[in-house]
Parts: C-alpha cells; sequence; structure tokens
C-alpha cells in the first residue's frame, strides 16, 4: 500500500503554508506599492494635492489597514528570510520547520510592539 | 500548458535558463536588503515621533531635504518594484493556461513596474521642498517666508 510522503519541504503542513502566505502577502504589498508611488507623486502637483491625499488616510478604516499591511510585511520579509536560509544555509532544510516559528515569534513580538503605538495615533 | 515538463534528458537551453538564475538569485539579494530599507522606512514613517499622523508635505520636504533618505528611497523604489514584479511574473506563469495571456500579463507587469520606477524616480530627484507660490504654513519649517 502507498503511503504518505513524509517530510517533503513544500507538501503539506508549515511548507506549503509558509508558501502560500508568502505568496498572498507578496501579492498584496505588490498592490500597496502601486498605490503608494502614485500617492508619494502627488508631492510634485503641489503641498495641498499632497495633504488632501493623505489626509483621507487618516481615518480609523486606513488606520486598520495599516495593521494589516505591517503584519503583511513582517510574515513576508522574516520568511523571506526563512527561505534564504533554506537555500543558502547547508542546514536550512533541516531546521525549516523550527524557523518557521521563529519567524512566526518574531513576527508577532514585533506586531504587538507596534499595534498599540499605532493604534494611539490613529484614534489618540 | 505555461508550465512544460521536459523530457529527462533532453538538452537544455543554457541562456534561458541563466536569465531564470539570475533572476532566482536577484528575489534573494534584493529581499535581504529590503529588509533593511523596508524596515527604516517604515520605523520613520510609522513609529517613531508622531507616525502616521506626522505625514504631511512638510515631513517629506524635511526628509527629502536629505541626501541619505534620497538615496535610501530611490533603493527603495528600484529593488522593491523589481522583486515585486518578478514575483508576479512567476505567478502568472504558474496560474495561467493560455499562452498569449500569460505572455500579455506578464508584459504588462514590465510595463507598469518600468512607468512606476521611473515616475518615482523623477519625483525624487526634481522635488522642491520650498515650492513658489504654495501656503507657507504647509512647507518645512526651513523654507524662507516670502
Ligand atoms: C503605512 C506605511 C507607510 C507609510 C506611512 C509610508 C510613507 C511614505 C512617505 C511619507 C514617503 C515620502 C518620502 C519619505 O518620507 O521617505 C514614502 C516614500 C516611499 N515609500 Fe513609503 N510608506 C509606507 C510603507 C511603505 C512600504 C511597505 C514600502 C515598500 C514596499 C514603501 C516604499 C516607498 C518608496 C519606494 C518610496 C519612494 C517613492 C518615490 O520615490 O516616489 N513604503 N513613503
Ligand atoms: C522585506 C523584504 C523582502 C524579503 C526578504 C523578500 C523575500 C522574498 C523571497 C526570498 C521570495 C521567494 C522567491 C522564490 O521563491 O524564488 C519572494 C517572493 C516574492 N516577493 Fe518578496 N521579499 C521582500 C519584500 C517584498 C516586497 C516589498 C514585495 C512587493 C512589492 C514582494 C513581493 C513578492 C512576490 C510577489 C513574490 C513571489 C511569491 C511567489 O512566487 O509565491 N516582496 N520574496
Amino acid at each position: 500500500m502507498p503511503t504518505m510522503p513524509a517530510g517533503t519541504l513544500y507538501r503539506g503542513k508549515v511548507g506549503m503554508w509558509s508558501w502560500v502566505l508568502h505568496r498572498i502577502t507578496g501579492v498584496a504589498i505588490f498592490f500597496f506599492l502601486l498605490v503608494h508611488v502614485l500617492d508619494t507623486a502627488l508631492v510634485r502637483l503641489s503641498p495641498e494635492a499632497y495633504n488632501a491625499v493623505i489626509s483621507t488616510y487618516k481615518t480609523p478604516l486606513i488606520g486598520l489597514a495599516e495593521l494589516g499591511l505591517v503584519a503583511a510585511i513582517l510574515f513576508h520579509a522574516l520568511n523571506g528570510l526563512r527561505i534564504i536560509l533554506i537555500d543558502f544555509w547547508r542546514k536550512g532544510v533541516k531546521y525549516q520547520n523550527l524557523m518557521f516559528w521563529i519567524v512566526i515569534a518574531i513576527a508577532l513580538i514585533a506586531f504587538i510592539g507596534f499595534a498599540p503605538r499605532h493604534l494611539s495615533h490613529v484614534f489618540g | 500548458m505555461s508550465v512544460v515538463i521536459e523530457q529527462p534528458r533532453s538538452p537544455r537551453n543554457r541562456n534561458q535558463a541563466n536569465l531564470e538564475k539570475y533572476g532566482w538569485l536577484y528575489m534573494r539579494l534584493s529581499g535581504a536588503l529590503l529588509v533593511i530599507l523596508i524596515f527604516g522606512h517604515l520605523f520613520t514613517n510609522l513609529f517613531a515621533g508622531e507616525g502616521i499622523k506626522a505625514i504631511d508635505f512638510a515631513f517629506v520636504g524635511g526628509k527629502w531635504s536629505d541626501p541619505f533618505w534620497k538615496v535610501w528611497d530611490l533603493a527603495m523604489l528600484w529593488l522593491a518594484l523589481i522583486h515585486g514584479t518578478n514575483g508576479m511574473r512567476t505567478i502568472v506563469n504558474d496560474y495561467t493556461s493560455k499562452e498569449n495571456i500569460r505572455k500579455a500579463l506578464v508584459w504588462s507587469l514590465w510595463g507598469i513596474c518600468a512607468v512606476l520606477v521611473t515616475l518615482g524616480t523623477l519625483v525624487v530627484f526634481t522635488f522642491d521642498p520650498c515650492p513658489a507660490g504654495a501656503l507657507p504654513e504647509l512647507l518645512p519649517s526651513f523654507c524662507p517666508t516670502a
């Protein structure tokens, strides 16, 4: 009887879900960046135009979206480093599972450090 | 099918393989640099001081009167857009099944990338923190008051 292949890097479990998350966060950051370069370009139009658009971002809804953006970047950046270690470090594949949880832990700590401060600016 | 699985022993096209290898390397090199650039950017613009509240024209004027932040932002602009575009290309290659649709999407991605890199670069190089005729209270404090 064929058995499930155990412990492949990208099939099932942490290896696969980290890849799914990496892909989704990459796409989200990409679309953010397209808009972000356009809104920053308004500084060449006039101070009034730039401030007008930026002030429409200073709302609770966008404030919460910014939390999402930071969470996405934290995961994508740290997991990106994990991918680099898997590819270039001799023991990378062996520790990929542990490294995933280290990524999650560091991202969570950074997020917890950031979120209350950001929310106090958004709602304060 | 956009992904063709070759015969195991068929000869490889070396040039194409090298291009993909450089793309793969670029994702890793730019990624490592972007960690520093983006977290530095988020720290100064979203975390330090008043955070998001402080962002306005005068804030940008203050940062872009310092060549350090101009170089920082230019590096981030080029590295992040090319990294993101190349990543999106991989995803398009994975999910499109018709070759002409795949080609159209990949060309659009690089087109958008070229336009935004050019725009962003021009914005940094032509930026004037004290434009004539603007309301003085919107400008950075170092601008001469007329
Ligand atoms: C919500 C979080 C963010 C805020 C509040 C923010 C704010 C700003 C501001 C005020 C500027 C003007 C120049 C400066 O201050 O350095 C700027 C420029 C820029 N930002 Fe952000 N940013 C954010 C997130 C990001 C992220 C995640 C990226 C990268 C993926 C990014 C990439 C850039 C680039 C490339 C420029 C230069 C644009 C140009 O050359 O025209 N920013 N950002
Ligand atoms: C903060 C630092 C970053 C690091 C360390 C990083 C790292 C990586 C790495 C290692 C890959 C994998 C490439 C591969 O599998 O061959 C990747 C893919 C990708 N990245 Fe990033 N990246 C960063 C920032 C960004 C930014 C700012 C964007 C968007 C503008 C982005 C969008 C993407 C996309 C769309 C992919 C393709 C995902 C896929 O093929 O599933 N990344 N990144």
